[in-house]
């Protein structure tokens, strides 16, 4: 078994090279055709395309009687295509929802694919077996005038969104005003399901009627955890489904009686879980871990703040106090307690005092700039925004934590540098704080 | 120009940028509106307004050829829509669109350009400049690399103005341009549409808050499945005319029209 895999990867195999690539350009292609899909929330179209393309293909054999890539291509299209305006049609002049247009068509068109295969099994002709690969994809079964043709079918779908970006990119987002511009909105329509007709019957060979979806949603899918940009998508798009492409024709190479298109679900799946959790910013560990960070930030300034408080009150700001005396004056779970005390230590914000802790000059420095901050935002709700003194206290508990020295001067200046909060006690200077005198 | 006389002359000289001759819309064979006959002359803002489902945005999107009309005939500057298409900028519903879409301000006002360039030109720095100046009108040049998803309701409207305002056209044909937008913005699109007016462009929008009509528009159309009035607000805003267009339901002209497409 891993010889083989050696053996595939060295790519000494004429055979294996022409799989290979035939792989990855059409993985590439049904990826970014798919997201233009996706973005229309057409997602469930690709699926029932797919299932169109099934009766063209066996009808295509029935007719010619050849496997000519030609031939299965050009059944394939047209019958995806007699799908697409049934959809179309039927959406547009009966009252049937889209959803239902769809199932309507994808389980008609499959249901005679079928009865067509069943046919072709008792008919007497050589070329008949692996026809029915085309369900679930055999990677392997490509031959390389399946690979030229597939290819540069591939490639058409993938200049047409090239050439066309600006447009197609319009129309996805908006498409009464390109309209209103006097663009011809129902020409780029045709030339965008014409290239996804295209990538979704090239796609087939590998991915398979059944799992097709898969191949054109994940790449979008995944790939929208990465980037806020189309382009980059797109990229990304072409980068996952030439990945899914490439281990499909491996395992195929390795378990010539399996199907690619489990496989390929599998691995496309892989790397929409790998996107789900890793990426940054959308990705949910690294959301965790900002959650986690800006959770510790809120804990230890409150605790520092809850010390000058505690310290402003006994006029000394730098009595030694035990955690206790924190929590008569701050609610907060004696775990966070224990756990922020330690974060304050190692910043060196607090020092040991045998049992008791005190603030150092950095901490009495945080310390005040967070109760700066603290006051400056009641003071400034209850002066600009009117709001009752009693109630900005839990305005400020969450403000204090976000602004910014930038913001703090614009709303300084904004209340004429003011000394007193609306309680009456002193807002702290911004000069640092240096040995109990102001510098 | 104090002079009345002098007044009314400089008023008839203006030209008509917008004329609708005898225009009816079916929707899903069902007529939404019936023979609507007005003209608009140059340098107005003009209110659309009535109930739900009178045919307001049916109307704006008749004109623009948005959706097919049954029978009339709509001309921009006495010529029809195709040879004037860049002339007339629309600004849909902000609801019309899918503000997640990954793609930058800057890159939704540039679309605005879309229509001057040819199938394989690139906007260049002239093109980049327009959209720049058009962020700055609706006062959003900081927000030019901010992805839309990230933009407050105002924020989306004024992206929607800014992308109209860089087709550089003459007349302006706006959905409900001021739903659900805060004040400050309501107020900046006010201060647009008195530039825009005062450089000679037309204003037309659906409008539904009636309070603000007599304040920001010069011109009324009101419309109810067919036109009740079209004018001058101060001549044509009035309690009659509401009260036709408001509650004038013409239950047997429904009823017969309905009858007679059904027949046919």
């Amino acid at each position: 078994m891993v010889n083989l895999f050696i053996e595939f990867w060295h790519l000494t195999d004429p055979n294996v090279v022409w799989v290979l690539s035939g792989a990855i350009l059409l993985g590439s292609s049904t990826g970014v055709l798919g997201s233009f899909l996706f973005f229309r929330k057409r997602s469930l179209i690709g699926d029932a395309l797919a299932h169109a393309a099934l009766p063209g293909v066996m009808s295509a054999f029935i007719l010619f009687q050849t496997r000519d890539p030609f031939v299965i291509l050009g059944g394939a299209i047209v019958s995806c295509f007699i799908g697409f305006f049934f959809i179309d049609y039927m959406v547009k002049h009966t009252k049937i929802k889209e959803d239902s247009a769809l199932a309507i068509v994808l389980s008609l068109f499959f249901a005679i694919g079928i009865f067509e295969l069943t046919y072709i099994q008792k008919l007497d002709i050589a070329d008949k077996s692996g026809l029915d690969k085309i369900l679930f994809g055999q990677a392997a079964a490509l031959v390389q005038s399946d690979v030229i043709i597939l290819g540069i079918a591939a490639l058409l779908s993938l200049t047409i969104v090239v050439l066309f970006y600006d447009r197609l990119r319009l129309i996805t987002l908006d498409r009464q005003f390109a309209q209103s511009l006097g663009i011809n909105v129902p020409f780029y329509e045709l030339l965008l399901t014409f290239a996804i007709v295209l990538s979704v019957v090239i796609g087939l060979q590998i991915f398979g009627v059944v799992l097709m979806a898969a191949a054109l949603l994940f790449p979008v899918a995944a790939g929208r955890y990465w980037s806020d940009s189309l382009p980059c998508i797109l990229m990304l798009c072409a980068l996952f489904g030439a990945i899914s492409g490439a281990a499909s024709a491996n395992i195929s190479y390795l378990a010539p009686q399996m199907p690619t298109g489990p496989w390929m679900v599998v691995t496309l799946s892989l790397i929409f879980f790998i996107s789900m959790c890793f990426a940054p910013n959308r990705g949910a560990l690294m959301r965790y871990l900002r959650t986690t960070r800006n959770r510790n930030k809120t804990h230890d300034e409150n605790l520092l703040r809850t010390f000058y408080v505690i310290c402003e009150r006994l006029s000394s700001y730098h009595e030694s106090l035990a955690p206790e005396q924190v929590l008569s004056v701050r609610n907060m779970g004696t775990n966070a307690l224990r756990k922020s005390i330690k974060r304050l230590l190692k910043h060196g914000m607090i020092e040991r005092d045998n049992t008791l802790y005190r603030l150092t000059e950095k901490g009495l420095n945080e310390a005040e700039k967070i109760t700066r901050y603290h006051r400056l935002w009641e003071l400034y709700l209850t002066n600009r925004a009117n709001i009752p003194a009693q109630m900005v206290h839990d305005s400020a508990e969450n403000v204090e934590h976000v602004l910014t020295p930038e913001l703090e001067h614009r709303i300084s200046d904004e209340l004429g540098t003011p000394v007193q909060d609306p309680h009456g006690r002193v807002i702290p200077s911004s000069d640092p704080f240096v040995g109990g005198i102001r510098s | 120009m104090n002079n009345p006389k002098l007044m009314q002359m400089a008023e008839k000289r203006k030209k008509t940028v917008l004329k609708v001759d005898s225009l009816t819309m079916h929707y899903h064979h069902k007529p939404v509106l019936s023979d609507v006959n007005f003209s608009i002359p140059e340098g107005k803002s003009v209110a659309i307004v009535g109930p739900n489902g009178a045919g307001k945005s049916t109307l704006l999107k008749g004109m623009m050829g948005l959706i097919p009309t049954a029978s009339g005939k709509v001309s921009f500057f006495g010529e029809a829509l195709k040879k004037k298409r860049l002339a007339v900028a629309y600004v849909p519903q902000r609801e019309e669109i899918d503000w997640d879409f990954p793609i930058n301000v800057f890159d939704v006002v540039l679309m605005g350009r879309y229509g001057k360039l040819s199938l394989f030109s690139r906007p260049n720095a002239n093109d980049r400049a327009i959209v720049e100046q058009a962020l700055e009108q609706v006062g959003m040049q900081e927000f030019s690399q901010r992805q839309i998803s990230q933009l407050s309701g105002g924020q989306q409207q004024r992206v929607f103005l800014a992308r109209a305002l860089a087709q550089h056209a003459s007349i302006y044909l706006m959905d409900e341009p001021f739903a659900g937008v805060d004040m400050a913005t309501e107020k900046a699109i006010i201060t647009l549409f008195r530039e825009l007016q005062m450089a000679g462009k037309t204003i037309i929008c659906v409008h539904h808050d009636l309070n603000t009509v007599p304040d920001y528009f010069d011109w009324a159309l009101m419309v109810n499945a067919r036109l009740i009035a079209a004018g001058p607000t101060e001549e044509v805003f009035t309690p009659d005319n509401l009260n036709k267009t408001y509650n004038g339901r013409l239950a047997l002209l429904t009823e017969v029209t309905e009858r007679l497409h059904k027949f046919g």
